[in-house]
């Protein structure tokens, strides 16, 4: 009995222990990217390789911007994550909100099969989708990005669950009676009391953009086009790796997801794992 | 100009006709296009006007290719180790954290979901830098700790495997995390209670009314796991320099595919091959469903 008592009391404790112990390795490695991005080459490929910041940031970022056109990667990253977002958000409300309140032929075989699709593995596309857009002269272009990519099943999926249980159907119907349009009630109804789930599937489809690298490497073929991911990856050479200016183009690419991230874990958490737990 | 009113009939159509277009267009046509490509062949200089269909050689092909094979055994091996450890660490940790943290709680879960929403480039660069023969700050921690000679991670054949593992299982452990702190909510508090008045330890309790609670979030984890796992492409395609590796050690079939297609300018195998593999997500899939369903529900 007196073990049973002892590991009662030392639970509590054992799990601050291990908890904590494994965040600390969970966050090192963000660390030491942040760390290494104030550090040049030399000072990296040290021993022992350095553990505070030090002060050549500005020195990689110069490496970096001479080695690949960094900003226009960045701005391509940036454009191509807006548009997509922005798109995503409203063919997935207007598609959540048709699955929700409305009937017709088709529906239930229609989501399903759409919700199918959720576990389809990414690799079978990356061959046709290459072909599709050669054929369709899209090689090169963000359109080849941020177009396929607003067909988003997941949001279909959001957005439905969420029209389901925030939109009161007495007050659509309501508005019909008043002589509200179809798309008046979408768009002044419907879409406000949506908001919340907006900024959920708006910031995972930001985030899903601005980390997408399979998209990219399939349709962007020159350099000046590369969104940021495929751009640090060119950097990478087995001879000569600038390690300094890569470990600063990662931490610019990680600094606004860290930022985003920190203000709405919550909700992005809750977001990202919803169909795991509904 | 006035548009005329949309009646309520129609307006369902309308309103999914974007997303509809979209997902035929870049969704399922890519899906058919490619099951068409597995059974063409074609020379690329000279365009798609010279494709030939050829039954099943792609298949054939590809089922007598041993760097095939040996990407499906990479594969299931990365699938497994960087797999079976998320769950075994992820269950614990997710009690523990339900048990015992109350305000810190949010910080520390998102600690360890960080890494899944970070760009896979970012991370595969950073450790790529950590996991550095000479230098690299995993070598001196074990050279500080142990005493250990420097391992050659990324560069020797039997070494590459397991270092991606650990990325992996680093990446996806706090998506299971949060899977898990999920399901722990949804047990009625009352059974703890009960089982407290009985007499039963901590330990007891986790095996005897945890763990069995937890079964289907597990079906459902350990699901996503092998479909994941199975299609491992980012991380081994950039630690090894988009090549697979020395000896093709690190190369996962998504990767061969890959190069199948834009190295070896091989689509129509690259297709074929896409297939096989989906025939063994599926199967997989269809397994661990089989292994894990609760009997008499529902998944």
């Amino acid at each position: 009995m007196t073990t049973r008592v002892n590991t009662d009391r030392l639970a509590p404790w054992a799990a601050y222990v291990v908890v904590g112990i494994g965040s600390l390795v969970m966050l090192a490695p963000f660390y030491f990217m942040f760390v290494f991005a104030t550090q040049s080459r030399t000072e990296i490929f040290s021993l022992p390789p350095p553990m505070w910041f030090g002060d050549d940031f500005l020195g990689n970022l110069k490496i970096l911007t001479d080695r690949i056109p960094f900003w226009r990667n960045l701005g391509w990253s940036l454009y191509v994550a807006v548009l997509s977002t922005a798109l995503t958000l409203l063919f997935c409300s207007m598609g959540g909100y048709a699955f929700a309140c409305f009937e017709f032929r088709f529906k239930n075989a229609l989501f399903a099969f759409v919700m199918a699709t959720l576990l389809l593995p990414s690799f079978m596309n990356m061959i046709p989708t290459f072909m599709i857009m050669d054929v369709l002269g899209w090689i090169d272009q963000p359109r080849a990005l941020y177009i396929p990519g607003a067909a988003s099943a997941f949001g279909i999926f959001l957005m439905r669950q969420f029209v389901q249980t925030s939109v009161p159907k007495d007050l659509i119907e309501a508005a019909r009676m008043d002589g509200c349009g179809e798309i008046g009630i979408y768009w002044r109804i419907v879409l406000p009391l949506l908001k919340p789930a907006l900024g959920t599937l708006g910031l995972i489809t930001f985030i899903a953009s601005w980390n997408n690298f399979i998209g990219p490497l399939i349709v962007m073929r020159s350099p000046d086009m590369y969104t940021l991911p495929l751009a640090l990856r060119s950097l990478q050479s087995p001879v000569d790796t600038e390690w300094g200016a890569l470990m600063t183009g990662s931490a610019i690419a990680t600094i606004p997801l860290v930022i985003l991230f920190v203000l709405s874990s919550r909700q992005l958490i809750a977001g990202l794992t919803a169909g795991a737990v509904k | 100009m006035k548009l005329p009113r949309l009646s309520p009939a129609w307006t369902p159509y309308v309103l999914l006709s974007p997303f509809v277009v979209l997902f035929l267009v870049f969704g399922m046509f890519p899906l058919a296009f490619s099951l068409y490509l597995a059974f063409q062949t074609w020379e690329p200089t000279s365009g798609l006007g010279t494709m030939q269909f050829v039954g099943f050689e792609n298949f054939v092909f590809s089922l007598q290719d041993e760097w095939f094979w040996k990407s499906l055994k990479n594969t299931a091996w990365l699938a497994v180790a960087s797999g079976v450890p998320q769950h075994l660490v992820a269950i614990p940790l997710a009690v523990f954290i339900h048990t015992s943290f109350k305000r810190l709680r949010n910080g520390v879960v998102g600690a360890y979901f960080l890494p899944y929403i970070t760009s896979t480039v970012a991370i595969a660069i950073m450790f790529s830098s950590l996991f550095s023969t000479d230098y690299g700050v995993v070598n001196t921690m074990l050279a500080k700790l142990f005493g250990n000679e420097p391992i050659d991670w990324l560069g020797a054949p039997e070494n590459i495997k397991p270092a991606i593992a650990m990325i992996v299982f680093w990446r996806y452990l706090g998506f299971n995390v949060v899977l898990y702190l999920a399901a722990l909510q949804t047990i009625p508090k009352d059974l703890y209670e009960a089982a407290t008045m009985d007499g039963a330890g901590r330990l007891q309790q986790f095996f005897h009314i945890t763990l069995p609670s937890l079964k289907p979030m597990m079906f459902f984890g350990v699901t996503l796991s092998v479909i994941g796992g199975l299609q491992l492409f980012e991380e081994p395609f950039i630690l090894t320099g988009g090549r697979g590796g020395s000896d093709q050690s690190g190369m996962t079939t998504a990767i061969y595919l890959y190069r199948m297609a834009f190295d070896f300018n091989d689509f129509g195998a690259a297709s074929a091959m896409s297939w096989l593999l989906f025939i063994v997500v599926v199967v997989l899939t269809l397994l661990t469903n089989r292994a894990f369903k609760p009997k008499g529900a529902g998944g």
